[in-house]
């Protein structure tokens, strides 16, 4: 790990402004990417601000009946919480599949959102990859790529994003809350907030440097049956190779997203309209243009199957 | 294919990623630019050479004060081991992966690798000293005994604080992955203790044992 110097932030505000006081920082909440990633040098922030004295750790009903998480919260009590629990089902579940107990206590909202791939060349320095270092190659193209993307990859970066609970955070509709260096406040819905690799794969998300995450918003309750079906190598503690979570009413309407098949978690408008048509029509929909490779092309069929016994379970 | 970020592993994986990790750490090889998540040019980011930096930190440990002074690198499971004296938190691979080094922090289990020591100002930590010693055992570390929940017992500090905590959670009405109803109360089952368990590895297998000795302590709390 290189060297680096620390400082514990009190206020949001302040801990926007000493990241633009220095170039290179960076925030750490959990530290359970971050600290992963420094030890192997694969980021390399010579000052490191820690947020955790934020009071960004509460939860609160906001006034047009939705949820307003703070960027804090850690992983374990979000997929705890009495109304995530009743009325964004969809999210406990992504989260409990995520990842393990211990992990879970330490790892925040915001963290989780900005995790990063877990794409094996990614973490191998001896490797290109353009993501580490812009410019120097994807051996993952032409590579081992049987956990990689099956569409919107580039020439440059077929990565994927490792998240689970961005999954539910897509299908729900949730807006990121920042805070600027400036101190200006923005809203991001989660839609715009990953970005797909194209020829930049380094840049993740739309949040500008040292730009601060200080919550997620759900919308009101959707009421439906909420699920969130992950499939991997073995049965806990393991990234997926393809997520399906769905909010499933009882008239067959819905919505639908997607882990494990993009450089960020996947939905499709026009998707959700055919989920009464079912499985294969949603899922035409969903991966039109998917570009797999022959190690990974396995992930299409594999979606469809997922998607159609999450389809049967809503059903009951 | 053996990467250190790849959670798929074998335990042959498992042994040869914390070699690889070893290698990388203690090797030269080429520095990648900083990648900057969300900045527009990461490249034209200067990375001084930066001479270690230390930061005072005082903490509790199985009841105890500490004052600390540390490199800030310094993971909390390094400041326990090599600064506190105490060995029984394990490191198995530096990287979340196994739950060799699980401590409790303010009574939650996290992995004592993958957090940085200056960041615990304040904090009551218990290792697996603290919760017992040979003359005076907690029930989990009588279990495990009793049970057989080990062979070469290099996971089994983490596995046994992990297992406290796991019956905290429960209780607590904490779901899991496996909870078929997420609005119920959790129940001590062996399901959910595997579940719960997977963030401790377990290279010898002693696993069914490992659920035995859990629920004998479970059933006697319940
Ligand atoms: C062995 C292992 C298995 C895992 N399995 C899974 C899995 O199955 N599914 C899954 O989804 N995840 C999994 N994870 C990943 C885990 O969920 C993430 O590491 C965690 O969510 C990151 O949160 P954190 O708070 O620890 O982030 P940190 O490591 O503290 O930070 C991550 C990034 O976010 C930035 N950041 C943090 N807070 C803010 C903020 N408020 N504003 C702006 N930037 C911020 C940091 O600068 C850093 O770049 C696994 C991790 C490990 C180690
Ligand atoms: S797929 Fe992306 S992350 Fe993986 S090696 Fe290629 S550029 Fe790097
Ligand atoms: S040493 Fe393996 S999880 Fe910490
Ligand atoms: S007892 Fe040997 S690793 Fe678990």
């Amino acid at each position: 790990m290189r060297p680096f110097t620390y400082e514990r932030a009190g206020s949001p505000a302040e801990a926007a402004a000493a990241a633009a006081r220095n170039p290179g920082a960076k925030f750490i909440a959990g530290g359970t990417n971050l600290l992963d990633l420094m030890k192997l040098e694969i980021e390399t922030p010579a000052h490191l601000i820690d947020v955790n004295g934020l009071s960004l750790d509460r939860m609160e009903a906001t006034p047009d009946g939705g949820l307003r998480i703070g960027a804090l919260v850690r992983n374990t009590d979000l997929a705890a919480d009495e109304r995530v629990r009743r009325d964004y089902g969809l999210l406990s579940r992504a989260l409990l599949a995520g990842a393990s107990g211990q992990l879970r206590n330490k790892a925040t909202t915001a963290g989780n959102l900005l995790q990063r791939t877990r794409c094996p060349y990614f973490y191998d320095t001896a490797q290109p990859c353009n993501k580490r270092q812009p410019g120097s190659g994807c051996a993952a193209i032409g590579g081992f790529s049987r956990q990689l993307a099956v569409i919107g990859g580039s020439e440059s970066c077929i990565a994927t994003h490792p998240s689970d609970m961005a999954v539910a955070m897509l299908a729900l509709d949730a807006t990121v809350e920042t805070v600027r260096p400036d101190g200006a406040t923005r809203a991001i819905p989660i839609a715009d907030f990953h970005r797909l690799p194209g020829d930049t794969p380094h840049i993740e998300t739309s949040l500008e440097p040292g730009e601060l995450i200080t919550a997620v918003t759900l919308p009101q309750p959707l009421g439906g049956t909420h699920i969130y079906r992950k499939v991997r190598d073995r049965a806990s503690y393991a990234f997926a190779l393809v997520a399906v979570g769905a909010v499933v009413q009882p008239d067959g309407s819905g919505r639908v997203a997607l882990g494990g098949v993009a450089h960020k978690p996947w939905r499709v408008a026009e998707a959700d309209a055919e989920l009464p048509k079912g499985a294969r029509a949603v899922t035409t929909r969903l991966l039109a243009g998917a570009a797999p490779t022959p190690e990974n092309a396995f992930k299409l069929p594999l979606v469809e199957r997922t998607l159609g016994s999450v389809l049967a379970e809503a059903k009951g | 294919m053996i990467n250190p970020g790849d959670l798929e592993m074998t335990r042959r994986g498992l042994l040869m990623g914390t070699a690889a990790t070893v290698a990388l750490t203690a090797g030269a090889f080429p520095m990648p630019a900083e990648a900057v998540v969300g900045a527009a040019a990461p490249q034209s980011v200067p990375q001084p050479d930066l001479a270690p930096v230390t930061s005072a930190v005082s903490f509790t440990v199985n009841g105890t004060s500490h004052d600390l002074t540390l490199d800030t690198r310094t993971t909390l499971l390094d400041a326990l081991r090599e600064h506190v004296h105490l060995t029984g938190p394990k490191k198995g691979c530096d990287h979340g992966q196994c739950g060799a080094c699980t401590v409790l922090v303010d009574g939650r289990r996290i992995n004592s690798c993958l957090s940085l020591a200056v960041m615990h100002q304040g904090d009551s930590i218990t290792t697996i000293e603290g919760l017992g010693n040979p003359k005076s055992m907690h029930p989990m570390q009588a279990a495990f005994v009793k049970h057989d929940g080990y062979q070469c017992g290099y996971c089994t500090p983490g596995q046994i604080c992990s297992a406290v905590a796991v019956l905290k959670e429960i209780e607590a009405g904490i779901p899991s992955h496996v909870s078929a109803d997420l609005t119920a109360r959790p129940q001590f089952t062996a399901d959910e203790l595997r579940e719960r368990m997977s963030g401790n590895i377990c290279r010898c297998g002693a696993y069914s044992n490992i659920v035995d000795a859990i629920t004998e302590v479970a059933g006697r709390q319940a």
